[in-house]
């Protein structure tokens, strides 16, 4: 397919190393090799991954078991039974460790994967279909989500990625699937529940054709309907045709269920809303909107689109589209580091990806909270729509106080014996002005110049 | 290890303050104009269910829609006026309802239609724009921006903002500053001097540093007092922070508090945001003391919920909602706006409460006696399209 793609768009243009990695990935570092090109990025994103094992975390299974532990320890508080409360204390540190750790592996494959982009695409889809942690119990899934629904499913289709981020215990909690009932179905009608609109809303909104779209509420309500069924129990998502509402639904024009429950009618609708038009349109733009513009070309997106229409909306087709396209090779600075991005790539600019493996839980409550002080919770966006692609919602002046003082800091305490000279042309490309060129050469201590290079536009941007 | 004495930033990776962020609470903006009068406007986001804050108890039709949320007595709310009851979670403004300092615009909705987005929704209540599809004004500014470059004398510190994020109300032409009460930056003037010149050329960062070497040596932003009010209740920090700079130069304030989107557990969730709501409200009022009785809150949601509860005992995107106001200023005890009810015929596609007016109408009347902004121009700039008809007046 991509030699097929390659032939057919003519000469791929050239992009360079720091663009490919920065626009792309998670920048550069003296000491952690990356790819030079596109081809062998793409070839390695369809590889196994060795971090998968080297930084694997708890299954959904194991996290359920030890929510269920959670809920028996509660239940025992409730009746005053010896050591319950000591127990529910032990078991709730351990799920706040198991989160902590959840955003450490998160940030350190971040930092140490040779393939910045895999890190990226998986930060992007995981916004994309964006579960926010308003709890405990969804921020433990959430974990599971990251890896399960979404790292494993960024070089299949988009259609994958939509039904396993649809069906994933995460999402199902997070925009209470799980407890919506067919109002007609067998347990709706015993227990007189009904129908919650909302993962069916933000599905279409957000997930795939997008809110200017030409679904209406009468969709909306149709696909509740049709989403009914998915439910979450001990084993996780599992459908439970008790609570799914028989009859057809008429969504987008076409019809879908019937007088039997079944998974697949929902499956048959995820599938035909991947290959909608709107919804390649508004992916493409997405795409675009995040590594490359916030005002991105016609032509790059078209060119997005066209791929994503005529490959079936497979992922690796859209991305070779996109990584090929002029746009993508173009000078960087459009758009302003998400403070995660703007994080990891510190920490690798410094040379510290392996370090960041081994800080204390302490270190990491420090880079969690300075990174909420730019403006970014990780996992916990404010709402379903994930985090913004402006650089001016993330530049002002309190974030950029933020930004400032956390870099000023880490140069401060990793940075006395590193030369910012030779650093900052290693970790940016050659369109660096002259002013910081110089600015990084000119203070009284290397370090100052390291905090200079750090906080500069130029490293904030991409 | 050699430490420079002429540090370039006293900072180090540990700092001083951390708050655990809450999706209840994002942070705010400040302005200032040159008149004794203050409004703080608060955005509600996720869309609050007016009719479980201010509920229709007299509706006879209400028991029809609602089985599992209560209202009225048996959710021991308060009656204001034998129809309407507050929720019990905003009884500590009952006070101020008996001081005519609390009234809603009630069954009131902005232009915006039928998709039911929040995000369209909350970026086209802070635009005040007029398309019914939600398309923003071709300028994407916020109405509050507007009205700041309709006065005179409006400089830099007319619009002061407060918060990491920027709330769209007060993005625009007009000058805007802003700051968030969990902020410091703490540099040499040799350090302010050398970044100065690293954001020369980009004016994003160049204009947000401006504003951060300014205000971080003027507000005493991380002092202990105020993280410990963070920690407490981040309203009550941000509602206190506001106060601040309305005791100053300030005039006008606006931040949000989250939380209103209750597709579920209506009575469980929704007390969380009201008390963050009732309790930025009573902040500003201890906070503001005598300026109390010069200022306006206006507390407004993209949009109201679905009459009827859903299947999971909450309440799904709607249309018409309702406005809270407080304040020293306000002409209070009242209900404005007509009650559409809540017959199946009445509602918004047998769906939504009917909105009888526009949510703009009440803002406008409010900045109209507020900041003594004439009516043509409320109509055209600051609220484009907007008829502003016989709407009541709500300032005092």
């Amino acid at each position: 397919m991509l030699i097929y793609l390659r032939a057919k768009l003519g000469k791929i243009m050239a992009i360079s190393k720091p663009i490919l990695n920065i626009r792309f990935g998670y920048g550069l570092s003296p000491n952690e090799p990356a790819f030079d090109n596109v081809a062998d990025i793409l070839a390695d994103l369809k590889k196994a991954d060795p971090l998968d094992n080297k930084l694997a975390r708890p299954s959904l299974k194991e996290r359920i078991n030890l929510y269920e532990r959670l809920r028996k320890a509660r239940r025992e508080e409730k009746q005053n039974k010896s050591n319950a409360t000591r127990n529910l204390k032990v078991i709730r540190k351990k799920m706040q460790q198991w989160v902590a750790e959840d955003i450490k592996a998160f940030m350190v494959r971040a930092a140490i994967s040779k393939n910045g982009f895999r890190e990226r695409l998986v930060a992007f889809w995981a916004d994309n279909f964006t579960v926010s942690g308003r709890n405990l119990e969804i921020m433990l899934a959430n974990g599971a989500y990251t890896n399960e629904a979404i790292r494993a499913n960024i070089g299949g289709k988009f259609s994958d990625l939509l039904k396993a981020s649809a069906t994933h215990t995460a999402m199902l909690l997070f925009l209470d699937q799980h407890v919506s009932i067919g109002p007609n179905s067998v347990a709706g009608k015993n227990r007189k529940k009904g129908l919650n609109e909302n993962l069916a809303r933000e599905i279409l909104e957000l997930h795939t054709m997008g809110v200017g779209a030409s679904y209406t509420q009468v969709d909306v309500r149709e696909f509740a309907k049709l989403l009914t069924g998915l439910s979450v129990g001990k084993e996780g998502f599992h459908f439970n045709p008790r609570i799914s509402e028989p009859g057809k639904k008429t969504i987008l024009g076409k019809t879908y269920g019937g007088a039997k429950p079944n998974l697949r009618h929902i499956f048959q609708f995820l599938d035909d809303l991947a290959m909608h038009p709107e919804t390649a349109n508004h992916i493409a733009k997405k795409l675009a909107t995040h590594f490359i513009s916030e005002n991105p070309s016609k032509h790059l997106v078209a060119t997005i689109k066209q791929a994503y229409l005529q490959s079936c909306g497979d992922l690796m087709t859209i991305y070779e589209a996109m990584l090929t396209h002029e746009d993508s090779a173009k000078p960087m600075g459009g758009k302003v580091k998400w403070p995660s991005e703007y994080v990891i790539s510190a920490i690798r600019a410094l040379g510290l990806g392996n370090e960041l493996a081994n800080v204390t839980a302490k270190d990491l409550r420090n880079i969690h909270s300075s990174m909420i002080l730019m403006g970014q919770d990780l996992f916990r966006p404010a709402g379903p729509d994930g985090w913004s692609e402006k650089a001016s919602y993330w530049i002002n002046p309190p974030s950029l106080a933020a930004r400032i003082n956390w870099a000023g800091g880490l140069a401060f305490e990793y940075g006395q014996e590193l030369d910012p000279r030779i650093l900052i042309s290693q970790v940016l490309d050659d369109n660096v002005s002259k002013e910081l060129l110089y600015a990084v050469g000119d203070t009284e201590s290397k370090w100052e110049g390291l905090a200079l290079l750090l906080i500069s536009p130029e490293f904030n941007r991409r | 290890m050699s430490i420079s004495r002429r540090k370039l930033l006293k900072s180090s990776l540990a700092f001083s303050c951390s708050i655990a962020a809450s999706p209840l609470i994002t942070p705010m903006v400040l302005a200032s104009v040159p008149t004794n009068n203050r409004l703080v406007v608060i955005i509600l986001r996720g869309g609050m269910d007016a009719l479980d804050v201010l509920q229709p108890y007299g509706d006879k039709n209400l028991s029809l829609y609602r089985k599992n949320i209560k209202f009225g007595e048996a959710a021991g709310a308060h009656d204001l006026n034998g129809f309407f009851a507050l929720n019990r979670h905003l009884g500590d403004l009952m006070p101020l309802w008996k001081n005519g300092q609390l009234a809603f615009a009630n069954a009131v909705a902005t232009p915006y239609r039928d998709k039911r987005s929040h995000f369209d929704g909350q970026d086209f209540l802070e635009n005040g724009g007029f398309a019914k599809n939600g398309s923003l004004t071709s300028a994407s500014d916020g109405w509050l921006n507007r009205m700041i470059s309709l006065m005179p004398n409006s400089n830099i510190e007319t619009a002061f903002s407060v918060g990491r994020q920027r709330l769209l109300l007060l993005e625009g032409q007009a000058k805007t500053s802003s700051w968030s009460p969990d902020s410091s930056l703490d540099l040499s003037d040799e350090a302010k001097r050398l970044l100065e010149k690293l954001f020369k050329k980009d004016q994003l960062f160049a204009s947000a540093a401006k504003m951060a070497f300014d205000l971080s040596g003027k507000i005493d932003g991380t002092a202990d007092g105020n993280m410990n009010a963070i920690r407490a209740s981040k309203a009550e920090a941000l509602a206190n922070f506001a106060a601040q700079r309305l005791n100053e130069e300030t005039r006008i304030a606006a931040f949000s508090i989250g939380g209103f989107d209750t597709h579920r557990n209506q009575s469980n969730n929704l007390p969380r945001a009201l008390n963050e709501l009732s309790s930025a409200i009573l902040t500003l009022k201890k906070s503001l003391g005598a300026n109390w009785d010069k200022t306006t809150i206006l507390a407004m949601s993209e949009f109201g919920r679905t009459v009827a509860e859903n299947g999971t005992n909450g309440t799904d995107h709607g249309t018409g909602g309702a406005m809270l106001m407080a304040g020293g200023a306000i002409k209070g005890a009242k209900i404005y706006g007509k009650w559409a009810g809540l017959d199946e015929s009445d509602l918004y596609q047998r769906r939504d409460l009917m909105p009888t007016g526009d949510i703009r109408s009440y803002a406008a009347s409010a900045i109209r006696d507020i900041f003594s902004i004439e009516k043509s121009a409320i109509e055209s700039t600051i609220f484009p399209s907007l008829d502003m008809g016989n709407v009541a007046k709500i300032i005092i």
